[in-house]
């Protein structure tokens, strides 16, 4: 039990352990305050994680998902500033595109038998490359519902409060955990991740996990866009750029293995917060400078690799690859 | 567990007049066979027979192109594992096709989760999981992930999968081929408990004691064909390996003296050996043994399929690292790290599985005939491009490699030139020691008598030899001392007149002693 | 070599498809802009939009030298970017600190290296896969990067070093000379030692090159070491380009127009054969296509769409199923192995060996 967990354990060991070391440091620190905050700013990084878990727990990546929170965020912008569309119609066409553009990488990933970090490096390039033709100015969204939905807040004494993106978080980790671990859908993406031949043969859908998986990394980047929008103010082409990459990262520091198969959304929700918790601290702190957020995040990552690899390694009990050199 | 009811009318599963060709290689050829309820049944050959065409036909991975499939006398014809599986044939691999990444209760489960107001009740799943593993004599932590268990629990997990989706026919193609003793007697509970219900199994293996100890009936495919059907109790030993290896013997039994070790150095030959191991092995894959090998001497390697013949060689040359005994070449004892070694030592290894780990396919001949020579000059030292082509040509011409000129990618040639092309690969080096591993596996006739003639010849000219082969005559034409394995133990070394196909086919089928080591003489 | 010309063609031949796009590009440049052949002599340097792919196109091109032998190994590396923006720090903060020309290339080269040593180490010892292992130094990178200039933007008067960037050599752009000069070092470092054809054979099949011998170790951490090399030396001219050292975006992205070069240039991402100039060809193409969108007056932001029909035109071309489905000529690269298999026995190891 322990050795299944362990990642998991470490990861949320290190948050806590983290988050303990800074309260000490800086009094103020733990409060509902900041935990509202780290939960808010890191909202659309965290929706975006948690889709990226699910297509590198089948054994794939998603480059794309930085993009299109972007084209998201113009694609509302232009439709509700210059359309005159009302947000939640913009909403439900963002998330539609999101989602389709998703699928169209699934389904071109599966269909062509192609690297999916290449696909979804072209798809990279796509997304950004429509919103620049959409526009390449910041347009600010000033309809008044954006104002109302930027107030909703479940608010705590102290000054604390759980923000709408916030909620949107919390909600979409629930049910993430839930589609992981209670659904078929769930088991055949860890199956897939697993050993795509083996899971072919135990009856495993995979054409269609694999352009769910997709999809759904789509639909959450858009709902990731959505919540970006809100939280600027503004559509902007250039939105979220490298957003993959600490994705990508924040579930490394969670406990999956990139090779798929093996991983958990509640350790990337994890990872998520540990990239937040470090930018907090260095903003507490006023003197350390920002680079090292890179710096220690790139750290950990190393560190978090190398555990796997040992841990990997004990479970499978693959010591003895054949000799080289 | 449900109690059995067996419907006697039928068998379990009848095939009849089975057929598979390849590209005009007839892979299968009318092939018969017979399982009946609650019975282990032995399915054997040596390489090239039919037995994985057999179950792939079967399971309908490969499309037949003639013949019957029937269960209980209903004809089927699923069209792949998962469609075979439902129709109650399951078939656990050796590999095992599970995934070690997901619980054990979710490899018995998956696709078929006990669900709960549309979510999967894992509650429910841990139950079942344990209540179905507790029927095959197993309590494990079933939240655990597989790949954490040892591979005969593997197995029986994979075994308690295709029964709790109902088989009725259970195929196991190699299922002990990683397992130790231990876990193969856990097995074989397993499997006696299994026929008691009725399950009719079909028993892939290359161990012939297990056969003997388990299974009931055995029948024998070669090259393509059935050569029989035998009840277990009725076929002695020397008759199966007569029946695999396709062989009439004159004499029955000719049992060979256990053929003490000490004749090694004692024998006739006073040279000192170029390279010498004592109690080398590795675990779990060739038992520990001693192997001296002289200069210009060829020394062959025989025994059936997964004797152990690969696992002796891939040690020797230090693909696989032995992690027992001590090995010493030209008297000086030292450690075999890896093949870059073993070539400064002047070793060569043709390997069995060409595409895997000999060729490298999208290079030209010519690079691939100079690859191991410019690997031991190293890097900065290139072998001009002149002096290759020359290298190439002298080989292609020697060997006589059907290739339109040198520059033609390896992987275009045919199975016996790429062999022969990796001979010369090692040839190119002036090699001490070659070691080929079935060198002509796969090859036509013409370029099967070029390559045994090519042995000769080099043996001639003082390089040692060590030589894996399934082919007995072949090996009787150009060994000197010839080591015969079984079980993954060396268990004689015939040598000088001894050498003959009889005296070997004896030794592969002599029953295996009880107790002590045997195989592993002193 | 996954492009459609099979077997021994000539090289010239088997590279047609690269040349023919560039020659398209440069064409359909010239039918939009009379201009863009015209190349002028102004105080001592060519000027010209030609001219101006090959320099602005350097940069990319010096990537994709270093990434072609990593990709050809069958790994990819995604540092080099970051690697960039190490080394244009270390050689502005240096020369802003006063120190001479050659310990400032030295310094940033030698930075360069270490990048690609660490790489290098992470891959062939560690055996972490590639993208993962360089993803480390991608992340981190820029954060070292950041650290050395320590977050500001480091501008320098150095005429020595600025030369690197802005200069010329006997009229042509120093960025290009310097491509054109490690171009040449580079291919005649693989192909007149016996570099080349171990890379090429490690990156076809690992297994069957250690059997025979290379030091497969060694030969992984020398393309990576290596394209640390070449990634500095794109963020030298960078630096010296714009007299400073922006951290936050020099060679920001660009790991991905230097995978695009290589992948445009023939060399497949399994790995295997590989053509240095044909990569540059590749960054040649980018580039003019980058020029081209800017001269046809449509707006610079359809490029990167471009820029991904280009990427996947190019994959669909290399894709093993495609190849499945299109009728090949003999001696293409075989259909892959199922469902069919080897007739006879199928190819596996004798028993006891093989782990699940």
């Amino acid at each position: 039990m322990i050795h299944r967990f362990l990642p998991l354990i470490v990861t949320i060991a290190v948050l806590v352990v983290g988050f303990l070391l800074c309260a000490l440091q800086f009094p103020n620190f733990a409060s509902l305050r900041v935990v509202g905050n780290l939960l808010t700013d890191n909202a659309f990084l965290g929706i975006t994680a948690i889709g990226m878990t699910f297509v590198i727990l089948s054994g794939g990546i998603d480059l794309s998902v930085g993009a299109v929170i972007g084209f998201t965020t113009v694609l509302l912008a232009v439709l509700i500033e210059q359309g005159g569309w009302d947000p939640p119609a913009a909403f439900a066409a963002a998330l539609l595109a999101a989602a389709l553009f998703g699928a169209a990488m699934g389904a071109i990933i599966h269909v062509f038998r192609m690297p999916p970090f290449i696909v979804t490096l072209a798809g990279m390039f796509v997304a950004r490359g429509m919103a620049f033709v959409l526009t390449t100015d910041s347009l600010p969204i000033n309809h008044p519902l954006y104002g109302e939905l930027n107030d909703v807040a479940w608010r705590f004494d102290g000054g604390g409060k759980l923000s709408l993106p916030a909620m949107v978080l919390l909600v979409v980790l629930a049910l993430a955990v839930v589609l992981a671990h209670w659904t078929r859908f769930g088991a055949n993406l860890y199956a897939l991740g697993g050993n795509r031949q083996s899971a072919e043969l135990m009856g495993v859908p995979v054409a269609r996990t694999t352009v769910a998986v997709y999809t759904l990394s789509g639909l959450l980047a858009g709902l990731a866009g959505i919540v970006f929008s809100l939280y600027t103010g503004a559509g902007y082409s250039l939105a979220a750029t490298g957003v993959e990459l600490d994705t990508i990262t924040a579930v490394v520091i969670g406990g999956a293995q990139l090779t798929g198969g093996y991983g958990y959304v509640l350790g990337t929700f994890a990872g998520v917060l540990i990239q937040g918790l470090i930018q907090t601290y260095i903003t507490f702190d006023g003197t350390l400078s920002s680079w090292w957020t890179k710096i220690a995040i790139g750290a950990l990552l190393f560190v978090f690799i190398l555990l796997q690899k040992g841990l990997l390694a004990a479970w499978t009990g693959r010591g003895g690859e054949p000799a080289e050199a | 567990m449900t109690p059995y009811s067996p419907q006697p009318s039928a068998p379990l599963l009848a095939i009849r007049g089975l057929s598979k060709a390849f590209l005009g290689v007839q892979a299968l050829d009318g092939v018969d066979f017979t399982l009946r309820h609650g019975e282990i049944h032995a399915l054997l050959g040596e390489n090239g027979a039919g037995k994985s065409t057999l179950i792939k036909t079967l399971t309908g991975v490969y499309r037949r192109d003639a013949g019957t499939v029937a269960l209980e006398g209903r004809e089927i014809a699923p069209r792949g594992v998962e469609e075979a599986q439902r129709l109650h044939i399951g078939t656990v691999y050796q590999e095992v096709n599970l995934l070690p990444n997901l619980s054990v209760a979710e490899n018995l489960f998956l696709g078929r989760q006990p669900m709960r107001f549309g979510f999967v009740d894992r509650g429910a799943m841990r139950r079942r999981a344990r209540a179905v593993l507790s029927g095959f004599g197993l309590s494990v932590d079933v939240t655990a992930p597989l790949g954490r268990f040892s591979v005969a629990t593997q197995q029986i997990v994979a075994i308690a999968r295709a029964v709790d989706m109902s088989a009725k026919a259970l195929i196991l193609d190699e299922p002990t081929a990683s397992l130790d003793a231990q876990e193969v007697a856990v097995l074989f509970g397993v499997l006696r408990a299994l026929k008691g219900r009725g399950i009719g199994i079909v028993f892939v293996t290359h161990f012939l004691d297990q056969v003997y100890a388990v299974c009931d009936r055995i029948t024998v495919l070669r090259n393509g064909r059935l050569v029989g059907e035998r009840r277990t109790e009725d076929l002695p030993r020397l008759d199966l390996v007569a029946m695999m290896l396709g062989r009439e013997l004159e004499a029955a039994a000719h049992r060979i003296a256990a053929d003490p070790a000490a004749d090694t150095q004692a024998g006739t030959d006073a040279r000192p050996p170029l390279v010498r191991f004592r109690g080398f092995g590795k675990a779990r894959s060739v038992e520990p043994f001693d192997l001296d090998i002289r200069p210009g001497e060829v020394v062959g390697l025989a025994g059936l399929l997964g004797s152990g013949r690969t696992e002796t060689v891939r040690l020797v040359f230090g693909m696989d690292r032995a992690d027992r005994g001590e090995a010493a070449v030209d008297g000086r004892t030292l450690r075999l790290r890896g093949p870059r070694e073993a070539i400064r030592l002047g070793f060569g290894f043709c390997p069995e599985d060409r595409k895997k780990e000999g060729i490298v396919g999208e290079l030209s001949v010519r690079e691939n005939i100079v690859l191991a020579l410019q690997a031991r000059q190293g890097w900065l030292r290139p072998i001009p491009r002149r002096r290759q082509e020359e290298i190439a040509d002298r080989f292609i011409r020697l060997l006589d490699i059907r290739t339109p000129d040198a520059e033609r990618p390896i992987q275009l040639l045919s199975g016996g030139n790429q062999q022969k092309a990796l001979l010369a690969r090692w040839l190119a080096t002036e090699p001490r020691l070659l070691i080929l591993d079935e060198p002509t596996r796969g090859i036509d006739v013409g370029a099967h008598a070029e390559i045994i003639r090519l042995i000769e010849r080099l043996c001639a000219d003082g390089m040692a030899l060590l030589v894996v082969s399934s082919e007995l005559e072949e090996i009787v034409a150009y060994s000197r001392r010839v080591v015969v394995l079984r079980d993954r133990r060396h268990v004689a070394e015939l040598r000088g007149g001894e050498v003959t196909v009889d005296r070997i086919v004896s030794a592969i089928a002599s029953e295996p002693v009880p107790a002590g080591p045997e195989g592993a003489p002193a | 070599m996954t492009l459609p010309l099979p077997g021994p063609a000539p090289g010239l031949l088997r590279a047609l498809p690269q040349y023919g796009a560039l020659a398209a590009v440069l064409l359909a440049n010239w039918l939009l802009f009379p201009d863009f052949f015209s190349i002028r002599l102004q105080d001592g340097r060519l000027f010209g939009s030609l001219i101006d792919v090959l320099n602005r196109g350097a940069p990319v091109a010096l990537l994709a030298i270093g990434m072609t032998m990593v990709i050809a190994t069958r790994g990819i590396d995604l540092s080099v970017g970051a690697v960039m923006a190490i080394a244009g720090a270390v050689a502005a903060t240096m020369t802003q600190a006063g120190w001479g020309l050659p310990a400032v290339l030295a310094a940033s080269l030698g930075a360069g290296l270490l990048c690609g040593l660490w790489n290098g180490l992470l891959v062939a010892l560690l055996r972490i896969q590639p993208i993962i292992a360089t993803l480390i130094l991608m992340v981190a990178g820029r954060g070292v990067a950041q650290l050395i200039t320590e977050g500001q933007i480091v501008t320098f008067v150095s005429p020595g070093l600025a030369a690197i960037g802005s200069g010329s050599f006997l009229t042509v752009p120093m960025p290009v000379v310097i491509t054109a000069a490690l171009l040449a070092v580079t291919a005649l470092l693989v192909r007149a030692t016996a570099l080349g054809l171990m890379i090429e054979a490690v990156g076809v099949n690992r297994l069957s090159s250690a059997g025979a011998g290379v030091n497969t170790p060694v030969v992984l951490v020398a393309v990576y070491v290596w394209c640390g090399l070449c990634a500095a030396v794109a963020g030298l001219i960078v630096t010296a380009d714009i007299r400073g050292a922006d951290v936050n975006n020099a060679g920001l992205w660009l790991e991905l127009d230097a995978i695009l070069a290589v992948v445009i240039g023939g060399t497949s991402l399994l790995g295997g054969r590989f053509g240095l100039l044909l990569s540059v060809v590749g960054a040649a193409i980018i580039q003019a296509m980058n020029t081209g969108i800017l001269l046809s007056g449509f707006k610079p932001e359809f490029n990167l769409i471009v820029k991904a029909a280009v990427l996947l035109a190019v994959l669909l071309l290399q894709s093993p199923a495609l190849t499945l489905l299109l009728p090949r000529p003999k001696g293409a690269r075989p259909p892959l192995g199922p469902p069919l298999g080897p007739p006879l026995g199928p190819a596996k190891r004798e028993s006891g060996s093989v782990k699940p």
